[in-house]
């Protein structure tokens, strides 16, 4: 049984089809990728999983749970989190603060309590503290925890970023091109994390990425999209053995 | 004798056995995990050590035993090093930026039984000379992350899987640790230190337990250490001034030792602690001044403006402080103002404000440098010693503070310098000799005196002046020995001169060739209207001359010894470069080679008739081509030498 199941899905911006009868099935405890030329749909597909789009026709389950139409908060509350191509990030807060602040939602006492900084109130703040310190030991911030994220390099960022979905304990990560505008070294270091983050942390990583080579290299799963349709998918070696997979990125010669 | 002299009877696991009996509850070790400061008493300290050893003993490890450490610096090395101690293992250190296969080389050569790693990056490495160390029987991990793949593996164990077997082993036998603890020896080898071999593989120095605690002994007879002091380990522990601490100073002083979180964030710790005194390379002392000069920079107008006065007002004071000469009364008033508005808001920014003393060893440290940390209030001292004697012989006292020099002998150190001029020393801190190396030993311990290899002076105020290595020392006609590099390094203090050359070996005088800054020297043409073409034009110019000839005077005006003057010197036509030879791939001057090439530039400066001579200017260029200009060489006198 797929974690998750993505059916038919298609969706139109006005006569646009971003996505058409997209089928998907994401296994527990893999790292599944998304592949394809500029415009394919990629970002469009996991925005329909977070719930930023909700498509024409079509459906996504998450194991029996429907969340075709449900609000980005309610597919993060379902142990779905995402970490974003363009970083999403509070850049005149601290990192810890910015880590601490994304897990608001586990946040559940009282005013009473908040004000007064009692009993439930701080016992919960503090799990939450040691939960964040946790995700910055795993993802090595630990030079950075007091550093404002504005003031950090593009790739620590994106390691924030990463940290950020993290620190939500979800049951699926997905990392929208989390690799993009880095050099080589930082490119190594952030393929190890997410190998960590699935190996490790046990979590189900669904990445869409544009470099092919790391793709290749640590998916167990890919899909390929082409103007809105699947177009291939299966093992790493599967699809580089796909004749349309080739023609799409290379063309016909 | 002193009162913790008789702490030499003990060893190692000894004196922690004695040090818990006498402040149990006490932080011994504090390690800052998870962004909390988490402590271990004394009393944790010795239960930890007690399950490591007993743990290392049941994977059947035992007396004589090496036991490798490629760690950073976490609480877990010491207890396996000194659980090891225990059950008379040797511990050693490797530095943890080794390379696989000398790492390979140096476990082969130090016949090591067991590795201890703190994290999967250690392990690979060891994993991948495996075949070429069929001695090493145990791999032992501290952080379990990424070692996913290696569980299945029993070559490797999880740190905690060895306290379980020593918690077991000391259910069936609790008296077993202490008799085992009771059978060492002081004079007995607990470790072997690596000292940095110049040429081939590292000798490694058999360190007794005495050796540590002696000095720890020794440097708090000097600097005496509370309690309550706090130090920060920041520094690789395969190093001798780390071990120093950690085995001597800490245990026999009861201080508080504290880990960084990571090595990046040892600086941030290192303010969270506000350690009460520090050892450190020179590199660690510019990068503090650096973080000092850039909050500044980023400041406010208004104290900027503070700062800069109260500074200068500082290094005034500096001079009073560090010869203990009585200050006048207004600059007293003025510092102490100083002090208070700026000083001290300032050094407890870095985390510096309750430090009583700094220490600083390794290599040589800018004299302005020293001045800088005297005016910042932060007492830094300069010491001086070798592996082989536990670290230092020499060390400033407060108040007595000479930049130049590198202070007197601890107590119970003797110390004297050769007839060859090299400095001897001999102390209860001297290592008994090399593993496996007894030539070596032999060489270095000749007459019962260790040996440093360093030429030095001892000066009126009985503190040691370290001149340069022996073996690159010179000796003139009369046989007077003099540092080339020393007084190389005091022209190229000039921001005039870029590289220099000095002769004089075997010779009536000291000469020299010089090579200009073209950066430098060429604004100072610019900015003078010398108008000039290329590099050979510019070191020609008669104004060129006058200006280094300034400052080669200066430079003599400032020398120690007669004998250290340069008489005869030279502007050198082309720069000197690694593409020709005569530097190395390092940037240091290749002596022999560069008196070879230059042979008639060299006869010249010995000839005082000579003050010109036409000489063949040949070039290699970066393709491998070379070409030939003729040009004139002017040799000049310098006055009054």
């Amino acid at each position: 049984m797929a974690h998750l199941n993505v059916s038919d899905v298609t969706l139109s911006f006005g006569g646009l089809k971003a996505l058409s009868n997209v089928d998907m099935k994401i296994e527990p405890g893999l790292i599944t990728s998304i592949i394809g030329p500029n415009g394919a749909g990629k970002t469009s597909m996991l925005n329909c999983i977070s719930g930023f789009y909700h498509p024409t026709q079509g459906s996504i389950f998450y194991k029996d749970k429907e969340l075709t139409h449900a609000s980005p908060h309610q597919v993060s509350n379902m142990g779905i989190s995402r970490a974003f191509q363009n970083l999403e990030l509070f850049s005149g807060l601290s990192v810890l603060d910015n880590l601490l602040l994304a897990r608001h939602q586990n946040l559940k006492y009282s005013f009473f309590h908040a004000v007064w900084f009692l009993g439930k109130a701080s016992r919960v703040e503090a799990e939450n503290r040691e939960y964040v310190e946790d995700v910055i030991d795993f993802m090595e911030l630990e030079p950075y925890r007091k550093s404002l994220v504005g003031n950090l390099s593009y790739g620590l960022q994106k390691k924030v970023e990463v940290a950020r979905a993290l620190t939500l304990a979800p049951d699926i990560l997905l990392l929208d091109e989390p690799m993009a505008g880095m050099n080589q070294e930082e490119k190594e270091d952030i393929v190890r994390f997410v190998m960590d983050i699935q190996k490790e942390r046990q979590i189900t990583v669904v990445l869409v990425e544009h470099d092919l080579g790391v793709v290749m290299d640590i998916s167990d799963r890919i899909y390929v999209l082409d103007f809105g349709e699947v177009i291939g998918s299966g093992t790493p070696e599967e699809v580089a053995s796909n004749p349309k997979v080739i023609e799409a990125y290379i063309g016909e010669d | 004798m002193n009162k913790n002299d008789e702490l030499l009877k003990y060893s190692i696991p000894q004196l922690l056995r004695w040090r818990v009996s006498q402040t149990p509850d006490r932080p011994a070790l504090r390690e800052k995990d998870f962004g909390i400061w988490n402590a271990y008493t004394w009393k944790d300290y010795y239960d930890y050590v007690r399950k490591t050893g007993l743990g290392l003993k049941a994977l059947g490890l035992g007396k004589d035993d090496t036991i490798a450490i490629i760690s950073d610096n976490i609480p877990e090395l010491l207890f396996v090093a000194i659980g090891g101690h225990s059950i008379g293992c040797i511990s050693a250190g490797i530095y943890q930026t080794s390379m696989p296969d000398e790492i390979a080389q140096i476990l082969g050569y130090l016949k090591v039984s067991a590795v201890f790693c703190d994290n999967q990056e250690q392990v690979d490495k060891v994993l991948e000379v495996r075949d070429k160390i069929p001695n090493v029987k145990k791999v032992i991990f501290e952080d379990p992350r990424g070692m996913r793949n290696y569980m299945s593996d029993e070559w490797f164990i999880d740190i905690t899987d060895i306290y379980k077997l020593g918690d077991e082993e000391n259910k069936k036998n609790p008296e077993l640790f202490e008799s085992l603890i009771d059978q060492g020896k002081p004079d007995d080898v607990c470790h072997l230190c690596l000292t940095s071999g110049t040429t081939g593989l590292p000798k490694g120095t058999m360190m007794t337990h005495k050796n540590y605690i002696n000095m720890g002994v020794k440097i708090t007879q000097v600097d005496p250490l509370e309690q309550t002091d706090e130090y920060v380990s920041f520094l690789p522990f395969a190093w001798i001034g780390e071990q120093m601490n950690s085995f001597g100073v800490a245990m026999a002083t009861g201080i508080t030792v504290n880990f960084p979180e990571s090595v990046e964030t040892a600086m941030t710790d290192l303010k969270e602690i506000g350690p009460h005194f520090m050892f450190g390379a020179p590199r660690i002392y510019e990068t503090i001044r650096s973080e000092i000069w850039l909050k500044i920079d980023q400041s406010y107008w208004l104290n900027k403006l503070f700062y800069n006065y109260f500074i200068k007002v500082g290094l005034e004071a500096a001079d009073y402080k560090m010869t203990g000469k009585s200050m006048p009364i207004g600059l007293k008033i003025k510092s102490w103002l100083g002090t208070q508005m700026v000083i001290r808001p300032l050094i407890n920014q870095i985390g510096l404000l309750r430090l009583r003393r700094a220490y600083t060893g390794g290599a040589a440290l800018g004299p302005e440098l020293f001045t800088f940390y005297q005016a910042i209030g932060v007492n830094l001292k300069q010491i001086y010693g070798q592996t082989e004697i536990t670290g230092i012989a020499y060390m400033h006292r407060d108040g007595d503070v000479r930049p130049d020099t590198v202070g007197k002998p601890l107590p119970g150190t003797e110390c004297k310098i050769s007839e060859d001029g090299e400095i001897l020393s001999r102390s209860a801190s001297v290592s008994p000799g090399y593993y496996d190396l007894p030539e070596k030993t032999e060489e270095a311990l000749e007459g019962g005196w260790l040996h440093s290899g360093d030429a030095g002076i001892i000066d009126e105020h009985g503190h040691l002046i370290v001149i340069d290595r022996l073996s690159d020392v010179m000796h003139n006609n009369e046989g007077k020995m003099f540092s080339p590099m020393f007084l190389e390094n005091s022209l190229k203090f000039s921001p005039y001169i870029k590289e220099a050359v000095i002769f004089g070996n075997k010779e009536d005088y000291v000469a020299c060739l010089i090579n200009i800054d073209p950066i430098v020297v060429g604004k100072w043409a610019e900015d003078r209207g010398v108008s000039y073409s290329t590099f050979m034009d510019l070191s020609s110019k008669d104004e060129v001359y006058e200006l280094i000839m300034e400052q080669v005077e200066d430079v003599n005006s400032r020398a120690e010894k007669e004998h250290f003057k340069i008489k005869r010197f030279a502007l050198l036509y082309k720069l000197l470069d690694v593409d020709d030879g005569e530097l190395t791939k390092t940037g240091k001057i290749r002596r022999k080679f560069v008196q070879e090439r230059y042979q008639n530039l060299y006869d010249s400066l010995y000839d005082e008739g000579v003050d010109e001579k036409e000489v063949e200017a040949s070039f290699t260029y970066q393709d491998g081509q070379s070409t030939e200009v003729k040009t004139t060489i002017k040799f000049f006198t310098v006055k009054g030498v």
